[in-house]
């Protein structure tokens, strides 16, 4: 395992040519770091070694000592290297001092022409009809490494074909290769070891359990972590082929553990959402539960345009009208955990310039101990950095709709909440001048002043802070709907403040995010130092790599 | 410059009849009235198509009546105007081709787009998309220029298909699945 610390490097021979590499680390890793490509199938560098495809096989040497003296022994002014008389798996071998491989040699290019004709014998021929065309190892390596033809003049063995596995995945036996990626995923990470393989010989067959299905809310890796077409996403399934789809990097929004996404769309149309590697957070796993967030996007319930008064106005019309309703006296803000780092500023300012008293409504669910966390919401440490708040989230907005009643408050400003599932029922804010900013109608958008639009995290660009105060920055996959502004403008222009500038502000005036500019950050994003925060009781539990600071 | 008087030949007889240039005239009318005509009555005569000709892209059917596209999507892929569009969908458990189990929802070419290139014939791993001998299309909107599923396999008929890929795979697997294997 390779670690960040500085790990101690030592020099191994590829192909004649010397390389430095870290000490200990997997062979297939390490080489692949120094560019040179080690095929492997059932190897996978975030679960234990199988060592079963034998597609990695590599020949190893290592410089030969004489046994009397234990001296080097010496050909030709160089140490001679003693190869070992078989080729060796590269996934089962840690690198040491002295190691030398040969990748080109006739013989390794045989072993791989042999593997890739064995593994194509039973493998059908039904590319074109198979989600993994266009990601396929098998297809990739068939190609790099094949033969190109096959001597196999019998039957290919018929398994069974579209077999529902779970809720989700569909597996297609015939094209499984037994590499036990999903096996391995399944119990040592997902710790629900459902799958398994029966049968023998030929007829080795990937099944669940009699009874059980791989039903659990992390079921999808084992599709994206499949190196062939066996295991498909039943959601994805004959939606499109890969090589049309454009990826964006974005952030998993389901909860505060911050899962690194792709975003998988065309021609503005989502179709997909799969983790992307981060190994401070989610290694190279993400949860069912956010890969459905993006069906959002297209709910018959967008707010697509902006309302005063439940009728269609232009936005610069809503604006002004929100500029009147916001200065109707004492304001109240309900922010949210949901807005990003930016608009959280943006609101922030709003709130300080207006006096006005802020509220940010938890969520709060059962968290699973990897990457779904108690916060079920992305950015709650957002709205501490940025000032929004210096309080724990309120569990409801009674206190607020008290308030209301009293007369204590004229007007409220509620950002991606539905206020009314959160005790402040539409009657109440009826009572006082409303803006809301909002994603999809509600009970609350229904009896608001006005509506602005508001785009979902798929539709904008902007950072969140998750729960280790790590921060990560998410891009605009897909347009929004015409004419919608990102919130952070429409924030900005209600606190009369310029949303470009944000970042600048933000890293002059906040020491947490000094020299930092959200729209900068490196793909695998910024970790930041909560201690300032450390008093705040948070509500997480233990995550894959997020672990409660201890409180007194 | 001193003048040159050029002598005039006199008229013979026959040029002064002028029936040799008349007849000589005739004569190429003539020649070129009993000549096999070179030119067709379009629209009522119609050419003889040549084999190979790349005419509008059409959707073909196997002998079987089994729709031949499986959606690969791999000519929209390499369609260098980008003139064909197709939705994916799935074949229905109770389909007599459910085996296949994919197929176009909808398959469009757009003929204001397309440049009979013959890229997507040439591509199709299944050989159900063949520029034939259809040369002529005309439509009066730009809608009707865009040749969905239906008016695809209207234009393409039924070719002959030496594989029966899925078919001769379906075959084997009930032949194993009854225990002859």
């Amino acid at each position: 395992m390779v670690t960040d610390n500085k790990p101690s490097l030592v020099t191994i021979n590829v192909d004649g040519v010397e390389h430095q590499v870290p000490a200990g680390a997997n062979l297939v890793d390490a080489l692949g770091k120094i560019g040179k490509e080690v095929p492997h199938y059932c190897y996978h560098p975030k679960l234990p070694v199988a060592g079963n495809c034998r597609m990695c096989l590599v020949e190893l040497g290592s410089p030969m000592r004489d046994r009397a003296t234990n001296e080097l022994v010496m050909e030709n002014g160089l140490p001679k290297i003693g190869w070992q008389p078989k080729p060796a798996i590269a996934c089962a071998t840690n690198v040491s001092a002295g190691l030398h491989v040969r990748l080109e040699s006739p013989g390794v290019k045989a072993c791989r022409e042999g593997v890739t004709e064995m593994l194509l014998l039973n493998h059908p021929l039904d590319c074109p009809i198979c989600d993994q065309a266009g990601e396929c190892k098998l297809q990739e390596f068939s190609a790099e490494y094949g033969r190109g033809y096959s001597r196999y003049v019998d039957e290919k063995n018929a398994k069974p074909k579209k077999t529902r596995l779970g809720p989700r995945v569909t597996l297609d036996d015939e094209r499984c290769i037994l590499c036990s990626r999903c096996v391995r995923f399944s119990s040592e990470i997902a710790k629900d070891p459902v799958l398994g393989f029966v049968n023998r010989g030929s007829y080795n067959t990937l099944t669940c359990f009699p009874g059980r299905e791989l039903d659990n809310n992390y079921s999808l890796n084992t599709v994206d972590i499949c190196p062939v077409g066996a295991l498909t996403s039943t959601d994805f399934r004959f939606k499109m082929r890969v090589w049309f789809l454009k990826q964006t990097p974005s952030i998993d929004t389901e909860s505060s553990a911050g899962a690194n996404t792709t975003v998988w769309s065309r021609e503005g149309k989502i179709y997909r959402i799969t983790p992307r590697q981060n190994d401070a957070v989610n290694d190279t796993w993400m949860a069912d539960s956010g890969r459905e967030l993006f069906k959002s996007v297209d709910a018959p319930n967008r707010v697509t345009h902006a309302t005063v008064k439940n009728e269609k106005a232009t936005l610069e019309a809503a604006l002004a009208a929100a500029d009147v309703a916001l200065s109707a006296g004492a304001l109240a803000i309900v922010g949210s955990s949901h807005m990003s780092v930016e608009e959280q500023r943006l609101l922030a300012r709003l709130a300080k310039s207006k006096n006005a008293s802020v509220y940010i409504p938890a969520h709060v669910g059962k968290g699973d101990g990897l990457l779904v966390s108690e916060d079920r919401t992305p950015n709650f440490r957002g709205a501490l950095v940025t000032g929004l708040t210096d309080r724990a989230p309120v569990a409801d907005l009674k206190a607020l709709a008290a308030d209301i009643d009293a007369g204590k408050v004229k007007s409220v400003l509620i950002v991606r909440e539905d206020a009314a599932m959160l005790g402040l029922p539409a009657s109440t804010l009826a009572k006082v001048r409303s803006v809301v900013l909002a994603t999809h109608h509600n009970v609350t958008t229904a009896a608001a002043e006005v509506v602005l639009p508001a785009l979902t995290v798929f539709e904008r660009s902007g950072s969140f802070i998750n729960c280790q105060f790590r921060l990560q920055s998410f891009a605009q996959a897909v347009p929004g709907p015409t004419g919608v502004l990102p919130d952070a403008l429409v924030l900005a222009r209600l606190a009369g403040a310029d949303a470009a500038a944000v970042w600048s502000e933000l890293s002059a005036n906040i020491p947490m995010l000094a020299g930092l500019d959200g729209r900068l950050l490196p793909a695998e994003g910024v970790q930041l130092d909560g201690a300032a925060f450390a008093a705040h009781k948070f509500p997480e539990g233990k995550l894959l790599k997020f672990a409660p600071v201890a409180t007194a | 410059m001193a003048i040159k008087v050029v002598e005039r030949r006199p008229l013979t007889l026959a040029e002064r009849t002028y029936l040799p240039q008349i007849l000589a005239g005739l004569k190429v009318t003539w020649d070129n009235m009993v000549r096999p005509s070179v030119t067709l009555q379009y629209p009522e005569e119609r050419p003889t198509i040549p084999k190979n000709y790349r005419g509008v892209p059409t959707l073909v059917m196997d002998p079987n009546g089994r729709e031949k596209c499986v959606s690969c999507q791999l000519c929209e892929f390499v369609c260098p105007p980008k003139a064909i569009r197709i939705t994916p969908g799935e074949i229905s458990e109770n389909a007599t081709n459910a085996h296949v189990e994919k197929a176009p929802k909808e398959f469009e070419i757009n003929m204001l787009r397309c440049i009979y290139c013959g890229l997507c014939q040439e591509v199709c791993p299944e050989e159900a998309i063949f520029l034939q001998n259809q040369y002529s299309l005309t439509g009066l909107t730009r809608e009707s220029m865009v040749n969905n599923k239906v008016k695809l396999y209207e234009l393409g008929g039924t070719l002959p298909d030496g594989h029966h890929k899925w078919d001769k795979k379906k075959e084997e697997a009930e032949k194993q699945a009854g225990g002859q294997h």
